[in-house]
């Protein structure tokens, strides 16, 4: 590990008059795997899009590989994200081409390659994730977890120094969850990647990640190696680590006191 | 006062909005035009997709509106001794009105739906969105082609609607009612111009074609990405395609002729 892959300074985030995101500074160092943890509706996957310049910051700085990705220009913007993999949480499999063509279509976009390679590269990365005898089937006819993998193939094709993951493993069986996670583990390692993971599955990450940083409320609450955050004592990293009801992170959203809504005013 | 403006404001301002919002969509479309194999190999591939397979609905709708067309002519015309003329009549109504406009409103209720519903649940399923992440601008590859396609295709399909209410005419009036072929067929000739009658229905289909094309992408790029949005985005498709159609049609009408 050397310098840093992504350097997030001061950040924040609002949507509307909502403040989605406040003061985050995370630091994910290049060959690493990180994850972004934190319970649902907390701003995970707002922060991964803000890093993959698909939304724009308020306040603060997003540095990947040096480059400040809030002030690209859209050339600019796409020639970054040619060199990102990301998995999103359903995949999102393009549905009116087959499996083969779903992995294929980056290398089109993006590599000037003869056919004869394409085919080999995709094959190679299909057969990676174990689905190699399903280049041909259509994507609608694929099991969550197979679309998955076959999405990871995707998201890994072009050799991405970056790979950016959204819930991986949200909706999966237990067999096809360690399946991933080696998969993941191992494409990391195999070609020196650096990859973030945003997720709220606890246990799966005290397997895959090296770091880990927990957000609520808007900020990141507590960081550290998946050991050290057990022993935590920030009441609300205790409370997500160890699946607590009570605790600062609230169970109800913002709403009216609950007289007046079931009373009316008068 | 300000309470009749507020009533206005949604009223007049909301389709004036929508129709500057369209006008700039077209042009990044425009801006999005590349003569590469690969769009030209998507562009045919729609064709097919959303052309080729209206064609039933558009020779069967053709072949029965041409029959109705003559089955009304030769009833009115019978009572002035005028049968003769049933032939211009259903090649002027068809050229200049009835095919481009009712080809038009056949397309935008079968293939327009299809590409919205297709473009809006692409949206709804985050395909879009992982386009965009992969630096694939979802623009050039998922909504040009099939704009393109609708463009090339009404003008087609409109000829071929127009052959078949033709065939469908002079089945009714030659087979059935008697009238002769020759004179039939000769008194169209005579009374249809190239320029003036058949070539200002090309036109109008071509304009069609955009407008139908445009509204169905639009809508379906800009659905609200749940199940009930992509239906209303479906249902908009058909509206306000109609609505274009029918009002450019007078616009054109006027201007051309």
């Amino acid at each position: 590990m050397g310098s840093n892959a992504i350097e997030i300074n001061g950040l924040g985030f609002k949507r509307g008059d909502k403040t989605i995101l406040e003061d985050i500074n995370i630091s994910i160092p290049e060959g690493s795997m990180v994850a972004i943890m934190g319970p649902s509706g907390v701003g995970k996957t707002t922060l991964l899009q803000l890093i993959a310049g698909r939304l724009m910051p308020d306040t603060g700085t997003i540095e990947v590989y040096g480059q400040c990705v809030s002030t690209m220009r859209h050339r600019d913007l796409y020639r970054f994200r040619s060199n990102l993999g990301i998995l999103l949480q359903n995949g999102a499999l393009f549905t009116d081409v087959s499996v083969y063509e779903n992995v294929a279509i980056p290398l089109r976009e993006h590599a000037d390659l003869p056919e004869v390679l394409v085919r080999r590269l995709v094959l190679s990365k299909l057969h990676s994730v174990g689905l190699r005898g399903a280049v041909d089937l259509m994507p609608s006819v694929l099991s969550g977890g197979m679309a998955r993998r076959v999405a990871l193939a995707r998201a890994v094709v072009l050799d991405p120094k970056l790979v950016l993951y959204d819930e991986p493993l949200t909706g999966l069986d237990p067999i096809t969850v360690s399946t991933l996670i080696r998969l993941m583990r191992d494409t990391n390692d195999t070609l020196n990647m650096t990859s973030l993971i945003v997720t709220h599955d606890v246990d799966e990450m005290q397997r895959l990640a090296d770091y880990c940083y927990i957000m609520a409320g808007s900020r990141v609450v507590g960081e550290g190696t998946p050991k050290e955050l057990l022993c935590d004592e920030n009441e609300s990293v205790k409370q997500f680590v160890n699946g607590l009801v009570d605790g600062p992170v609230p169970f109800h959203y913002e709403a009216p006191d609950l007289q007046t809504d079931y009373l009316g005013q008068g | 006062m300000q309470e009749t403006l507020s009533l206005i404001h949604p009223l007049f301002i909301t389709p004036v909005r929508r129709f500057g919002r369209g006008f700039v969509f077209l042009l990044r479309l425009l801006g999005r035009i590349r003569l590469s194999i690969r769009q030209i190999r998507a562009t045919l591939v729609q064709v097919h997709s959303i052309g080729t397979r209206s064609l039933v609905l558009i020779m069967v709708s053709g072949f029965f509106v041409g029959m109705v067309l003559a089955l009304q002519g030769y009833r009115e015309l019978a009572q002035f001794g005028a049968t003769d003329a049933v032939g211009a009549i259903l090649g002027l109504s068809l050229f200049r009105e009835l095919g481009p406009v009712l080809t038009a409103l056949l397309f935008a209720g079968r293939a327009g739906t299809s590409i919205t519903a297709e473009i809006g649940l692409m949206k709804a399923t985050d395909q879009l969105m992982a386009m965009d992440l992969m630096a694939i601008d979802p623009l050039t590859r998922v909504v040009m082609p099939r704009f393109a396609a609708g463009v090339l295709s009404l003008p087609m399909l409109t000829a071929i609607f127009n052959m078949m209410g033709l065939i469908g005419g002079s089945f009714y009036a030659v087979n059935i009612m008697g009238i002769d072929s020759g004179i039939f067929w000769g008194n169209m000739q005579a009374h249809v111009d190239l320029f003036g009658d058949y070539m200002v229905g090309v036109y109008k289909s071509a304009m069609f074609g955009l407008l139908v094309s445009l509204t169905a992408v639009y809508t379906g790029y800009y659905a609200v990405p749940t199940g009930s949005g992509v239906g209303r985005a479906t249902t908009q498709t058909v509206v306000v395609s109609a609505v274009l159609v029918l009002v450019f049609d007078f616009i054109l009408t006027s201007l051309i002729t």
